[in-house]
Parts: structure tokens; sequence; C-alpha cells
């Protein structure tokens, strides 16, 4: 066997009430890459940033290369050769990418100079992998920035690299040049722990997995001894149902019909760029994209809530462009975007459930005083509806759970009785269980006759709940496809900006 | 080392740390007077004594602590709206200015109809110095800090140009001064209070009512916490920005009238003496609650009276006064930091054993 890179013996962390990590054993070894399985809660996050010093264990202990260490810092962490690239990437976006790289890791007052450009160099050469060193980073794809992040850290003579959910803003062709470089980096001795829970990249990239519940590790398996079924039972503590049924609903009249949207961003760049659909009555129209491709303007412009620069949004009819939010919301319209801080917009963190609810209610209310009254009892509706845990519906929403959280918004929106419901991203971070849960409600919805339109991100997900996909790259519709017409490795392609017909041609990624 | 964000103090916390710093900062100003050549307990007793110990000290206090408390409320309806307002100075003698106006120069007012007018008046134009930087932070992005700190200046060599020039008493000669106020421009006296106590209690009541329980108050603390979640919820923010400043400004003009027509009797700079940016302190410690304003405020009036009390009864300099006002200040702001941080020391080594 492989000297063991990393041990975790034993380790326990609790935050206040909540045991993070109970008795958690864990290790990796040289040349493995070894995936971090678990629920949203389930305790990886907490591990690894023991790991990388973020936090330290009440209890237990940690080996480095077999030798008992306390990480007390993330400098002391990098100084023992972890190194760990975060979900969202910590980089600066006037930098070119050597400047990235060297930075904060120079001794001296001058920043770039030859000798350090070709020792990068050398690192890449080692590791098989490719980027413009002299390219800014706010010029970079999503892949590329991230391939910074992993030359930052490698520079750093990093043998053992963490990657929290590194997948997440990758279109599946990206997803499998990641996979060739972690392979790579495996072959070349580093040791790799990758949080994910997406169970086919787990079983096409790992060599063993780890499964958390509830802060507890479950078992560590062999990835080529195990299957998708076992190991979400393992995750999920029960046997899971993992396909969700179509309902087929009557297509109803036409609700929403965009036509020719476009949208500047900074600097004059059109961020959505001549969008037209059409959204039916009792259909869910899924949207797909590589974050950023639009999908937050076009959200946004709906609800009127980004400027229109030109083209038409008939809401049943009439051209919505240029009302304001609250007539939007008046004639029925209702959104729930989720934000990556699930907190930005929708709701108020630091007021309670209550408040909340009353958020587009209030104004609706006679005189000028606000009654709290119906908003109470919408509040007790809504979480006995989407079984929201929380203390109290008194308790301000930032204490909830990332899940209740999102249930709380989605559940506000559903309760309004909404014609089109615009949601984006309503399963973000959410666990299995909570995620069919939000499936269930959006498919009620459907049946009820709302419009829907779904800004997702897990393809497997919009193909089975969709009706029709419609993706977006760089702004522009690159195609709208019935669901069942189409494979992952199709919206692939086309989220990298290959329009429907020049993949129909090649027809290995369509289903006939 | 580290310092580390406290989740969910509990309130028993929370008054053991305020404890602790207001006992350190009365150990180390005693640490100060000692130095001074003085008995830091003699010092104290005078303090306490000077601002409670009889019916006129007292009343004195209580008339330090009305303009504390409606300026407090004036800057704490535009802090829960995250508008860092710290122009109160100005909008103070901008209120002063216009109530001024009223007193002295419209004379086809009904005499017993004056002092209402002068509130209105005074209470428009503190307003209007505080929508000037709304307007110009919801339409432009412009500073709301740096403007209303500007406007201050404006404001106070505006009332200096009045006082040497056009406003300036001809009856007195020599001595540039505006003309004292008519008695039926002089605040009535309740209890050998004037009124002003009065309208501060009801405005507090106001005030909380106002933030918890009405349509505006809900809107500016969504506001407050998320632009971006008041905009999703199709609330006007420009509106709502420039309608709270209003309020905003129009309370610290309210603490103007009444400075002007209740302790100065006439239009000075006197009238604002840093009432506008004690009252930033007074409003953040008072954790933005309008009840809190008050007991703050009362504590604050204590701490000054006191302060100038020593100064007479026991020649102790203003300066060191002032130091002691200072010190005391610092602790009490400083164990905010430990309300919501705590610091954590750890031992650096390496191998050192986890438990």
């Amino acid at each position: 066997m492989n000297k063991t890179y990393v041990e975790m013996k034993n380790i326990c962390k609790t935050f206040g009430v909540i045991r993070a990590n109970r008795n958690v054993n864990f290790s990796v070894y040289e040349g493995e890459i070894h995936g971090l399985l678990g629920e949203n809660g389930a305790g990886k996050s907490t591990l690894v940033n023991m790991l990388s010093g973020i936090y330290t264990p009440d209890s237990g202990s940690i080996f480095i290369h077999g030798e008992q260490v306390n990480i007390h810092s993330p400098k002391h962490a990098i100084e023992l050769g972890i190194g760990m690239i975060h979900q969202h990437f910590k980089l600066i976006d006037v930098l070119t990418a050597a400047e990235n790289v060297l930075l904060g890791h120079s001794q001296s007052v001058f920043i770039s100079n030859k000798s350090r450009i070709k020792s990068i160099q050398n690192v890449m050469e080692k590791y098989g992998m490719e980027i413009d060193l002299n390219k800014r980073i706010m010029d970079m794809s999503v892949s590329e920035k991230q391939t910074v992040e992993i030359l930052k850290v490698l520079y750093r003579g990093s043998k053992i690299l963490i990657l929290d959910e590194p997948t997440a803003v990758l279109t599946p062709q990206e997803i499998d040049k990641l996979f060739t470089v972690l392979k790579n980096l495996a072959e070349t001795g580093c040791a790799i722990i990758i949080i994910t829970h997406k169970l086919n990249e787990i079983m096409s990239v790992t060599d063993r997995v780890t499964v958390l519940r509830q802060g507890e590790t479950v078992s560590t398996l062999e990835t080529r001894k195990t299957n998708i079924r076992e190991l979400t039972e393992l995750m999920v503590g029960k046997p899971v149902n993992l396909s969700i049924e179509r309902i087929h609903s009557r297509k109803g009249d036409l609700l929403l019909s965009v036509k020719g949207l476009t949208a500047l961003g900074e600097h004059n760049v059109p961020v959505l760029d001549n969008v037209t659909f059409d959204l039916y009555e009792g259909e869910i129209l899924g949207v797909a994209g590589v974050a950023g491709s639009g999908q937050k303007e076009l959200c946004e412009a709906i609800a009127g809530l980004y400027p229109v620069e030109k083209g038409d949004i008939y809401f049943k009819g009439e051209n919505i462009v240029g009302f304001s939010p609250r007539e939007i919301i008046k004639r029925g319209v209702s959104m729930s975007f989720i934000p990556e801080d699930r907190l930005g917009m929708g709701l108020v963190p630091s007021m309670n459930m209550i408040d909340n609810m009353l958020l587009k209610d209030y104004v609706n209310q006679p005189g000028i005083t606000v009654n709290r009254k119906p908003a109470k009892e919408k509040a007790e509706r809504v979480s006995k509806r989407l079984e929201i845990q929380a203390p109290s519906i008194y308790t301000a929403i930032r204490k909830l759970s990332g899940g209740n959280i999102q249930k709380v918004l989605l559940g506000r929106e559903i309760d309004a009785n909404p014609h089109l419901l615009i949601t984006a991203y309503p399963v973000r971070g959410l666990d299995i269980g909570a995620s069919y849960n939000i499936y269930d409600l959006l498919k009620e919805q459907k049946q009820k006759g709302v419009g829907i339109l779904y800004i997702g991100e897990d393809l497997d997900v919009l193909i089975e709940l969709c009706d029709r996909i419609m993706v977006l790259c760089d702004g522009k519709v690159t195609g709208i496809t019935g669901s069942e017409s189409i494979t992952k490795e199709g919206l692939g392609l086309m989220m990298a900006g290959e329009t429907l017909s020049s993949i129909k041609k090649g027809d290995v990624v369509c289903k006939s | 080392m580290q310092i580390i964000k406290r989740e969910g103090t509990s309130t028993k916390q929370i008054i053991m740390i305020r404890l602790i710093a207001i006992i350190a900062a009365i150990i180390v100003s005693g640490i100060f007077i000692v130095f001074l050549g003085y008995n830091p307990v003699k010092v104290y007793v005078n303090m306490i004594s000077g601002a409670l110990g009889s019916k006129i000290r007292f009343r004195a206090t209580l008339l330090e602590m009305v303009p504390l408390v409606i300026t407090s409320l004036g800057i704490l309806v535009a802090f829960k709206m995250k508008f860092w307002n710290i122009g109160g100075e100005g909008q103070i003698l901008m209120g002063a200015f216009g109530a001024t106006y009223i007193a002295l120069f419209v004379d086809w007012i009904p005499k017993p109809l004056v002092i209402p007018v002068m509130f209105i008046v005074g209470f428009l134009a503190g307003g209007i110095w505080g929508i000037i930087p709304a307007f110009f932070k919801a339409n432009f992005g412009a500073n709301e800090t740096i403007m209303t700190l500007m406007l201050n200046y404006i404001a106070t060599q505006w009332i200096t140009y009045l006082q040497y020039g056009p406003w300036r008493d001809p009856d007195l000669k020599g001595f540039a001064k505006i003309a004292n106020f008519p008695d039926h421009a002089l605040l009535p006296k309740v209890f050998g209070i004037h009124i002003g106590l009065i309208i501060s209690l009801v405005l507090v009541i106001i005030i909380s009512w106002f933030l918890r329980r009405t349509k505006r108050g809900f809107e500016i603390s969504v506001v407050g916490e998320s632009v971006s979640t008041a905009r999703y919820a199709g609330m006007d923010i420009s509106r709502i920005i420039i309608t709270t400043m209003l309020l905003s400004g129009g309370l610290c003009g309210i603490t103007g009238v009444i400075q002007a027509a209740g302790v100065n009797k006439t239009l000075t700079m006197n009238v604002s003496s840093g009432y506008g940016f004690t009252a930033v302190i007074t409003t953040y410690l008072s954790g933005l609650r309008a009840q809190r304003v008050l007991i703050v405020s009362f504590l604050f009036a204590i701490l000054l009276q006191g302060g100038s009390y020593i100064q007479s009864a026991l020649q102790i300099p203003q300066a060191a006064a002032d130091v002691l006002q200072g010190m005391i200040l610092f602790c009490a702001l400083g164990s905010e930091f430990f309300v919501n941080y705590k610091v954590r020391f750890r031992k650096n080594s390496i191998s050192s054993e986890v438990k």
C-alpha cells in the first residue's frame, strides 16, 4: 500500500449545540483521489476546514505524512503542504495568472521576475497543465480560473489538495478536463480530496470514497467496489428513489412571450442578447447554462428589476417592459432567485419569518400601519406545508439552515398563488431529500397550471424535471429543445456555445 | 492570537461585558485622577452629585438630555436605513435658523401660534438639510457620510454670517449677536423645565411605534438590511431614502428649535454645541432602539453635567474633565467589540499535543 499522507483520527468538533463532527476517521494515501461524500450539513466542510487550518478540532488527532500535527492557521496548513481550492475563487481580477500565483508568496519587494515565471512553468510542465500566464483573471473563463487556483497551491509545494465542490460551475466538458488534470496530479504522487454531492462524479474520478452522515463517518469504500445506489443509501441513511417522475399535464395557453430581449451589463457588454422564447401555462421551461451566462439578468428583467435595452416581454399578451417591480408582482409574476450566498435577494436575513412573509404583502394592507397577524398565519401555513425546521417563526431567518431558508423563500412565493413562477437554483446546496421535496412542489404547481421558468445547475435534473430546456451561453440562446430529445453531453456543448442545429448533425448527443 | 466573531451572545454575557467595561473605565480614570493629584473617590462622588445632587442640578442634567434624545432619534431613523447621517449639527442649526426666522422676522402670525409654526418650520428646515444628501445618494449614489459632514460646515458658516451680517442686533453696539426671542416665542415651562422634555418623551414613543408598526418603518428596516431585497419586493428606494431623511433631519431640526427657544433664547452657534456628533455615539450605544436612546442619553447627560460640575467644584481643568469623559466613552464603545467578537489566545507551536 502507498504511504499515508493524511490521517485524521476520532475527530470531534462542535459549534454551540451542533455536533458537526463526531469521531470521524479519515485517511488519504499518496497518489489517491479520495471523495468526501455527504449531504449538506453532514460535516464535510468542517472536516476539511480542520485540515486547512480554519478550524481546530475539539478532540482527536491529525497526522500529516505520519507525523502528528496541530494545524493552527491556514498559513501553517500551507507550510505543511496542504492546499485548499475553494468553491469561490480567491483571485484578483486585474492581475495576471502569474501574478496571482506569486501573490502572497514572494519574499522580495518585486513581484514578477523571470526566474519565478520559469519555476511556475516548471510546475505546469510537471503536472501537464496548460494556461496563459500573462492573461488577466478577468478575461478568463471559470475553468481557466480554477486552473489558476490549482496552480497556485501546487506552486506553493502542496502535495495534499482539497477541492470543495469543484464542478459546480463547470460544463460537462470542462469537468472532464478537470478530472484529467486531477488524475495526472494523483499519478505524480499528490493526494487529492474532492468534496462533492454528485454521485456520478464520485464514480468517475475517485479511487476511494468516504461517506459522512450527520457528522459521523458511515463508511470508507473502494469506488470500483460500490455503486450509486449503495452510496445514496449510505448518504441518506435509507433507500431513495432517484428518478423524478415527469408529469404530463395538458399544455395551456401562452403565458409569457419574450421577444428579442437585450440587456446590457458593465461597459455596455450585452448580458442578454436577443433572447426569444415562449412559456405556456402548466409547463416547466428549464434554463441551462454555465454560471453567469445571463440567467440572473433574465430573471431580473422579467421581474422588472433589470433595465431592458431592447425587446419585449409579453405576459398574458401585455407588454410588461418598463413596468415597476410592484406592478409586475401584482399581475402574478413571482420570482425566487437563490443567489450563491442564499440571502442576497428575496429575504431579509435579520428578520424573522413573519416579517419576511410581509415583504410583498404589507403594501396591500389598509392604512399606514402593518398588521402582522395575516403574515403570522402565512408563516405558520408555509412552515407546516413545507416542513420548515426552525426553532420558531420568530427566529431570524439568518439562523436557519440553508435548506430551510430556501423553503421559506419558495414557500412564500408559492403561497402567493402566482401565474408565473420564476425560480433560480431552488435546490442549491440542499440535500437529496429536501431537493426532491422542492421538485414535488414545482410539479404540483405545474399541475395547477402555473408556468414555471426553472433555472438549474444539475443537467440530469433539468432533463428529468423540465418539459423543454433553453440553453444560454454568453447571454445568447443557443437552443431550445424538448428535454426528452437531448442528452447531457448535448446540453454541455450548447452551454459552451454550439447551436442546437450544429450539434444535431453529430447524432451522438441527441436522442432520436 | 485570533479574533473570532461571536454568534448569539447571551444577554447575561452582554451585561457582564458592559459591567466589566464600566469598572475598567472607573479604574483607569481613577489612576489618571491620582496622577493629577486628586482623590478619585471624591471626584466620582462629585460628578454624581453634580449631576443628580439637587433639584437644580437634576434639572440641568435633564436639559442636557433633551437635545441628545431628540437628535439621537433623528440619527436613529437614518442609521436604521444604514444611511450614515453625521450631519446632525448642520440639521440642528438649520432647524434653529428656521425657528429664529419665524420668531424674529415674521409678525403677522397670531402669538399663540408662533411656537407651533416655529416647530413646523424648524422641522422642515432641518429636513431640507437632510434631504439634500439623500437626493444625491438616491439619484447619483453620492457618499452620504461626506455630504452630511460637509453640510455641517455650510450651516455653521451660514449662521455665523447671519450673526455678523444681516441678522445682527443693531441695538447691541459693538457686540455681534442676534436679538433675543420675544417672550411669546420662548418655550413654556412645566415644573421648571421647558416643554422640550415632554416633547422628547413623546417623540421616543412615536418613533418607537413608527419603526415597529408602520409600513414606512418596515420599509426603512428592509432597505437598511438589503437594498436588493427591497427592490425585489417592489419598494421605491429613492422615495424611502428621501422621506426618511426628511424625518431624520427634521427631528434634528426640532432639537435646534428647542435649544434656540428653550435654552439660548436666540440663535447662536451654541445651539448645536456638538449634539449632532454626540448623538451618533448615543444612537450607536442604544443599539438602534428608540427606548434605549432615552436611557443612554440620560447616562450621557450625567457624564456631561458631572464633568462640567467637577471643573468648578474641584478646579479640575476642563481638558482633564474631557479626558475623563473620553476614557469612559472609550471603555463603553470598546466593550461593543467584545460583545461581537472574542479573542482567543493559543500556542503557536506545531508539536504541542492536541487535547
